[in-house]
């Protein structure tokens, strides 16, 4: 699905990815883990398109991603939940919500005009919310918003970084069986950045560990062992 | 007390003036975070388009002035629009991932050239165009009387209009919500597939219209202007942008509203030869209590 061969990435002077190969499969969940400052986020933003690489290629189904500008991937089928939200403050949630709507009725059949009841049924709250400020939600309504968000524009494959950072529990869960819904019932593919281990271990189905910029292994979750974890997560 | 109300009504078509080409600066301080400094500029050449409008028409025989009136406004709307659009393309995109000072410098530039070009091609000399709107009318109070200019009531109605169909289209339409996203997150507003340097040229082209408003209305008003005009209106209402606090639409308009009434009274009740003091002096006072403006909101650091 999407295909990342042996990409550098420099940020500043600093290389922060060293020919980084990873390869997503489709209609799997794929958690990227390793410690803090190996280069997860940044692998990210390079995917997205918000971070020049400065070497190797990037493809979704085919097609090269390197040159195409971050609203063109978007239109390709990638949504993005970037770690801290980035909810739109001063729009209220159904304007976060319409800001993908052009994207979708590009790549579905849907009317260009409605936010797809889907959402809604996903997370009940955004409909009680829906004009109310995107900056007066709380956390993890925002993490919700920026989901359903993403999910306006129908990708393929749905990028999370660390979405469970600083939100309560019952809303951690919410997140986690709404991911797996998707997966099971529309078969979306799911990249997710994650330290939390029980979260990843309930949710993902492919693990990925990371070290200086590079990925040192990869196999499915319930290959993930204590050795493992030993070497390249536990702090 | 006639005096009174006179200068508030002078001032109120002064600020309306203010507040249309201080919506340029704010929108696009807004959106890319950098002063438009040819933005007084743009002004000015849409004062020279006015006054071409009016010739080319007059040229075909027309002579009804809502004719001409609505004709010069919207070739003067549209031409100025172009401008707007070229100006971002060749002088700010090329610069959108260096500093601020480059761009800066690039404006300072841009403004230099604008005045340079006008005065080659137009010639250096002041220019004129005659007034089609005459008459006013007269309100008693007490002793004296109140005189408005019809000139003045039509530009303090279609300043007014030009305001809220803005506000219109930036709260309630799609083109206004892409704006305000790529305003508030420019990285996520292209993740969501907004073409955010489409909407950053569209700001500068509304910029450049809403300064093209007032450049037919002023020069049918006035008469009069030439390739300087820009400068010294563009400062005014670039304080009137800073006064409301940069970045906010309303702001924008209040502030110039303020500028214009300020300025007008103290201009007739006081000294008009300080007015310019007085109301700089006000920009001051007002930034030392509320240093974002009166509208804006405090600078949030972007992580």
């Amino acid at each position: 699905m999407i295909s990342i061969n042996k990409v550098d990435q420099l940020y500043g002077g600093t290389q922060i990815l060293w020919g980084l190969d990873l390869e997503i499969v489709p209609g799997s969940i794929t958690c990227i883990m390793g410690r803090n400052g190996v280069g997860k986020t940044t692998l990210l933003k390079a995917i997205m398109g918000l971070l020049p690489i400065k070497s190797g290629e990037i493809t979704m189904e085919g097609e090269t991603l390197n040159k195409q500008s971050a609203e063109k991937r978007a239109y390709s089928g990638i949504g993005y939940v970037p770690q801290g939200r980035d909810i739109f403050p001063m729009l209220t949630v159904e304007e976060n919500l319409r800001i993908g709507l052009p994207v979708r009725s590009k790549r579905t059949k849907d009317s260009p005009k409605d936010i797809p009841e889907k959402i809604f049924e996903l997370f009940p709250v955004l409909k009680d919310m829906l004009h109310r400020r995107g900056g007066d939600l709380s956390g993890g309504q925002q993490q919700q918003l920026a989901i359903g968000r993403a999910l306006v524009l129908e990708p393929k494959v749905l990028i999370l970084d660390e979405p469970n950072e600083g939100i309560q529990p019952n809303i951690v869960k919410q997140i986690g069986d709404v991911i797996l819904k998707l997966n099971a019932e529309e078969g979306l593919t799911v990249i997710l950045v994650e330290q939390k281990l029980g979260f990843a271990r309930r949710v993902g189905k492919e693990f990925r560990l990371m070290e200086k910029g590079r990925i040192v292994a990869a196999d499915k979750m319930e290959n993930l062992n204590d050795s493992l974890i030993k070497q390249y997560l536990a702090v | 007390m006639d005096i009174v109300l006179q200068q508030l009504v002078n001032g109120l078509t002064l600020g309306s003036v203010y507040g249309l080409i201080a919506i340029g600066y704010t929108m696009v301080y807004g959106i890319i975070g950098m002063i438009n400094f040819a933005h007084g500029d743009v002004y000015m050449v849409s004062a020279y388009i006015t006054a071409i409008a009016i010739a080319l028409l007059t040229f075909f025989g027309i002579e009804s002035f809502p004719i001409i009136l609505i004709g010069t406004l919207f070739l003067t709307v549209a031409v100025t629009g172009a401008y707007g659009w070229v100006i971002e393309r060749i002088a700010y995109r090329p610069l959108r991932n260096s500093s601020r000072l480059a761009v800066l410098i690039s404006a300072i530039g841009m403004s230099l050239i604008l005045q340079n070009y006008v005065q080659l091609s137009q010639g250096a000399n002041q220019q004129g165009v005659p007034t089609l709107l005459t008459g006013a009318m007269r309100i008693e109070v007490g002793d004296g009387f109140v005189q408005i200019t019809y000139m003045k009531l039509l530009i303090l109605f279609i300043s007014l209009l030009g305001m809220g169909v803005l506000t219109y289209v930036i709260q309630k339409t799609k083109l206004g919500r892409m704006c305000r996203a790529t305003q508030q997150d420019r990285k996520m507003a292209s993740i969501l597939g907004i073409d955010t340097d489409k909407v950053i040229s569209t700001v500068f082209v509304i910029g450049a219209m809403m300064a093209a408003l007032a450049g037919v209305l002023v020069t049918l008003d006035y008469g009069a202007f030439d390739f300087y005009v820009g400068f010294i209106i563009g400062i005014k209402a670039f304080t009137a942008a800073v006064l409301g606090g940069i970045g906010s639409l309303p702001g924008a308009m209040l502030g110039g509203l303020i500028l214009g009434l300020s300025e007008a009274l103290f201009a007739g009740l006081i000294s008009s030869d300080y007015k310019d003091v007085f109301s700089f002096s006000l920009l001051v006072l007002i930034l030392v209590f509320r240093p974002s403006g009166l509208l804006g909101k405090p600078e949030v650091e972007k992580v």
